[in-house]
């Protein structure tokens, strides 16, 4: 456990952060998870985070020593794709049971269950999860873990974050420490080159980063290791040869980025695909730090080109949106703005921002926000249920784009709302990336269901029982019908 | 006799349970003015949590007492604490649900003395709020024991002790965790058709049916008055669905002596039969035209869905009484059980069910067993099982994240088993293999020497 407390505290002290960097040697060590109010407190626990962060490496037995919870309630949940192999959507508990505790049988059933994990599936590495009893029983992962590896010829790999030590995002960063200690640079590849990158913190999630690869390709980099989205584990182990690094999650693998560049020399930058203008910049500035580690500047040229060719047509394809979005209002409740771009881009076809969450924003962030933003007034640390329903609910915004926790506030008052974190159906990733995202807001926005869902039932509206009911051929007429209907506009909600 | 088959893997594939306090909250979410809270770490919530919403589309209610560390060495009483009164003043329920986890029950505190202190020293700020304790530890039991331990603690806790004057159409109702939000509404309008007045507890049926409330509710927005759940001793009778429920009956009969009529399954015409002339003799009124209908349709049903189910071979894993539902009425429909697959060994139910074996275990072994079944039968989870066996997967139970609608699906009674034939019928006529002349070759299965064997050009 002592081990575990001083890498925490390590991570906690990261350099290369953002936030970090703000604060004066005591608030660093006071970490940057704060404490949790019981009875109003949400968001997942550390081991939730270690496990979204490896999970997505695809040819890795995911072992998790726990009772049944922390996997049972929880696998195969997330929507990051595979390329080929599969293993790592079948789930791996040792299911502690009453007696394995009382016993003190934790360690005997793991060793065992890795055992057949290895006989069963031959993968190529196993990871190995604590979580919050089988840590307070004293299990001891790491030993099992090695004495394991010993035995099997395999490389079991021990991921210690249980729930209790704190919140998600400092599980992703035990994650990445699991990593650094035990599997990248294990493994040499024979294939090193100078076009060699490694993408940190992309999950592949609806296969986005499919969209993106390909503008590698035509430059002729290679994506040695994405990490965690469709990894391999050699991949992974032999991340350690790339030689330029771009992190695009910053906050969960920041310290992977800054200790691989400390211990292999693999510059980083970060930067997002999220967005036109930011996906142009990625590719810009992977070329540049690859010539800088010494491939041949004439990439530099070639990137431009292909930056030109492919932001034109993304911008060309995005203003026939302009004529049915100019004018709509979104509202951001994403815990912080993740790429400007996207805001950028939005506000390019004619979209206004009317609000957003400034909870995890730097004050660099807010400023930003403050010059986009109408009214100073929407800029919120974070906004209690209630108050977000109620402002919905007033039609203050046309769509709301946010994260699956806050979904049904949107839905049940009644507006249009749009997935924008890791359990969403559609990729957004790169320049066809941003294209489906305005593509998705306004198949949401116009959907014919929002009129419907508005109307009250004819019998609570005296005057609308006589008219026709609203026609849905011409749409003027239906606005106009609804006008009758409902004494507002078809936009508005109907209330008689 | 069926041979109950205990789990000797030390790895659980591709579980099949969910944990012991997900039921336990299932059933407060089952309550009207509900908050269930976890007194657990946060991810114990926020695990259980995503997998509700998945499920029910739905915003659910569901509290966390944010162990840390530290706080689980020392011990979690004051968390607790701070959890109730925190939730008390910001959302005003009408009922506080703790679950206890695995992580709590393992420092192994005295819950039940730390909410009385809470209640005692705080009895001005929590009044009008019943604050129920379900010990549910995630290393044993699963969704089946959470749920009835939950329902077992609120009759205990709330419900009004000794004998009381009877009201005579009045009929409590204790229906099991695998009965839908339409199994609900539809057992409460069977009911009623009789001129007696239920009393369902819990009644997921008024908070977890996807309404779209006109005002945004932070507790749940519907379901069981707790104020009835006060008065269950004035019913006339109890009825119980599934096994698994017979002990909050069983208490409840002790505490106020209502008797208790135990269903272990409501699927099937002879289950139904029995449950509508219950209804009868307690009401002493006939039974209703409409439902006579009713039944004639599910005689009908039969007639025309038996085709497809003879002979079929069946794999379910489910939990027990859910288990014991579906196997029977598989096994009434004329289709074998060729593999059953359940979550724990704890239920008396498990001896009952048509099966040569119950295996205690995983998805794993459903998918062991199952080869070469003509369906598999359990939750989404067993989509992974299915596409790799290549085999149809009819989803029941909890969680179904992949499919709409699976609470507005009925299960029970005349109309519920009209629908299951018509659907597993459905299944099956979509995934009809056409015949070909090998899978027909009456020498396909015969050994035999290679020069005898059949060779593709002879096919020509």
């Amino acid at each position: 456990m002592s081990s575990l407390n001083a890498k925490i505290q390590d991570v906690f002290n990261e350099p290369a952060c953002e936030n970090n960097r703000g604060k004066d040697a005591k608030a660093r060590k006071k970490g940057c998870s704060k404490p949790l109010t019981p009875g109003a407190a949400a968001g997942g626990c550390a081991f939730d985070g270690a496990k979204i962060v490896l999970q997505p490496i695809t040819d890795v037995a995911h072992l998790v020593h726990a009772p049944l919870a922390c996997e049972g309630n929880s696998w195969d949940n997330r929507g990051t794709a595979s390329s080929g192999p599969t293993l790592w959507r079948t789930s791996f508990t040792t299911d502690v049971t009453e007696l394995d505790v009382m016993m003190g049988q934790g360690e005997r059933k793991l060793f065992k269950a890795i055992r057949e994990i290895k006989e069963a599936y031959a993968p190529p590495a196993i990871f190995v999860y604590s979580t919050c009893v089988t840590a307070l029983i004293g299990d001891d992962i790491e030993a099992v873990c090695k004495r394991a590896a010993e035995k099997f010829d395999l490389p079991v790999v021990p991921v210690n974050a249980p729930g209790f030590v704190g919140s998600k995002n400092l599980g992703n960063k035990l994650a990445g420490e699991a990593l650094l200690d035990h599997v990248i640079g294990t493994a040499e590849p024979d294939d090193a080159g100078p076009y060699d990158i490694n993408i940190l913190g992309e999950f592949n999630l609806s296969g986005e980063f499919w969209l993106v690869k390909p503008l590698f390709d035509r430059l002729g980099i290679r994506v040695r290791a994405s990490i965690p989205g469709d990894a391999r584990y050699l991949d992974v182990a032999s991340a350690h040869r790339a030689r330029a690094t771009m992190i695009v999650c910053s906050t969960a693998l920041i310290n992977l980025a800054r200790k691989m560049e400390q211990r292999w020399d693999i510059p980083f930058f970060e930067g997002s695909f999220y967005g036109i203008t930011d996906t142009s910049e990625a590719l810009r500035q992977i070329s540049r730090l690859l010539v800088k580690k010494g491939a041949d500047p004439e990439i530099l040229g070639r990137t431009e080109a292909l930056i030109a060719e492919e932001e034109a047509i993304a911008w060309k394809k995005l203003a026939a949106y302009r004529p049915r979005l100019e004018g709509k209002r979104v509202l951001l409740n994403t815990g912080g703005v993740k790429s400007w771009s996207v805001v950028h881009a939005l506000m390019e076809i004619g979209i206004e921002i009317v609000g957003t969450s400034v909870k995890k924003s730097t004050p660099e962030d807010k400023e930003r926000i403050k010059k986009i933003l109408k009214d100073e007034n929407h800029m919120f640390e974070a906004m209690a249920p209630r108050e977000l329903y109620a402002m919905l609910s007033k039609h203050e915004a046309d769509i709301m784009l946010s994260g699956g926790r806050t979904q049904f506030i949107a839905l049940k008052a009644k507006v249009p709302w749009l997935d924008i974190n890791q359990e969403r159906h559609q990729p957004y990733a790169g320049y066809d990336g941003m294209v489906e995202l305005v593509r998705q807001i306004d198949l949401a926005i116009h959907n014919p269901i929002w009129r419907q869902v508005r109307e009250p039932p004819p019998w609570e509206c005296r005057t609308a029982v006589e008219d026709e009911p609203p026609s849905s051929k011409s749409k003027t007429a239906t606005v106009q019908g609804f006008k009758k209907f409902a004494g507002t506009t078809a936009d508005d909600f109907g209330e008689c | 006799m069926v041979r109950i088959l205990p789990q000797t893997k030390a790895t659980a594939v591709n579980p099949l349970k969910s944990s012991q306090p997900l039921g336990a909250a299932l059933a407060f979410l089952g309550i009207g003015g509900a908050m269930p809270l976890f007194h657990g770490s946060q991810g114990c919530t926020s695990f259980a949590l995503v997998l509700f919403v998945r499920h029910f589309k739905e915003a659910i209610p569901l509290q966390t007492t944010a162990m840390d560390e530290v706080a689980t060495i020392l011990g979690g009483a004051d968390h607790l604490e701070e959890a109730i009164l925190n939730l008390k003043s910001r959302t005003k329920p009408k009922l506080i649900g703790v679950c206890t986890t695995a992580l709590t029950e393992t420092r192994g505190e005295d819950f039940a003395g730390d909410l009385a202190n809470i209640r005692q020293k705080r009895a001005e700020e929590l009044a009008g709020t019943e604050v129920v304790l379900a010990n549910t530890p995630d290393f044993e039991g699963a969704i089946e024991e959470g749920w009835a331990k939950a329902v077992t603690a609120m009759i205990g806790r709330i419900t009004r002790p000794g004998e009381q004057a009877r009201q005579s159409k009045k009929i409590a109702i204790l229906p099991g965790w695998n009965l839908t939000v339409a199994d609900i509404e539809h057992l409460r309008d069977m009911v009623e058709s009789f001129g007696l007045e239920p009393v369902i507890v819990p009644d997921v049926s008024g908070s977890l049916d996807g309404t779209v409330p006109d005002r945004w509710v932070t507790t749940t927005y519907g379901g069981t008055n707790v104020e009835d759940i006060r008065e269950l001793g004035t019913a006339v009778r109890c009825i119980v669905i599934g096994e698994h429920m017979r002990r909050p009956a069983e208490l409840l009969h002790r505490l106020t002596g209502v008797p208790y009529a135990m269903f272990q399954s409501l699927a099937g015409l002879k289950a139904a039969d029995r449950f509508v002339s219950l209804l009868s003799a307690i009401s002493g009124a006939p039974v209703p035209a409409e439902v006579r209908r009713r039944r004639a349709q599910l005689q009908d049903a039969l007639l025309d869905g038996h085709f497809h189910f003879g002979g079929k071979k069946i794999a379910i894993a489910a939990e027990p009484d859910q288990l014991y539902q579906l196997a029977t009425f598989f096994v009434g429909m004329g289709s074998e059980i060729a593999a059953a697959v359940t979550t724990t060994n704890m239920s008396k139910i498990l001896e009952k069910v048509p099966a040569d074996s119950v295996q205690i275990g995983d998805l794993g072994d459903l998918e062991a067993l199952g080869a070469g079944a003509d369906l598999l039968v359990t939750h989404s989870h067993g989509r992974q099982a299915a596409q790799h066996l290549g085999i149809p997967l009819m989803r029941v139970g909890f969680p179904i994240f992949d499919r709409l609608g699976s609470q507005h699906k009925l299960t029970v009674l005349y109309q519920g088993t009209r629908d299951l034939i018509f659907e597993v019928a459905n299944i099956f006529q979509a995934n009809r293999h056409a015949p070909t002349p090998e899978a027909l070759d009456p020498f396909r299965h015969r050994e035999m020497p290679d020069e005898l064997s059949s060779s593709p050009l002879a096919r020509l």
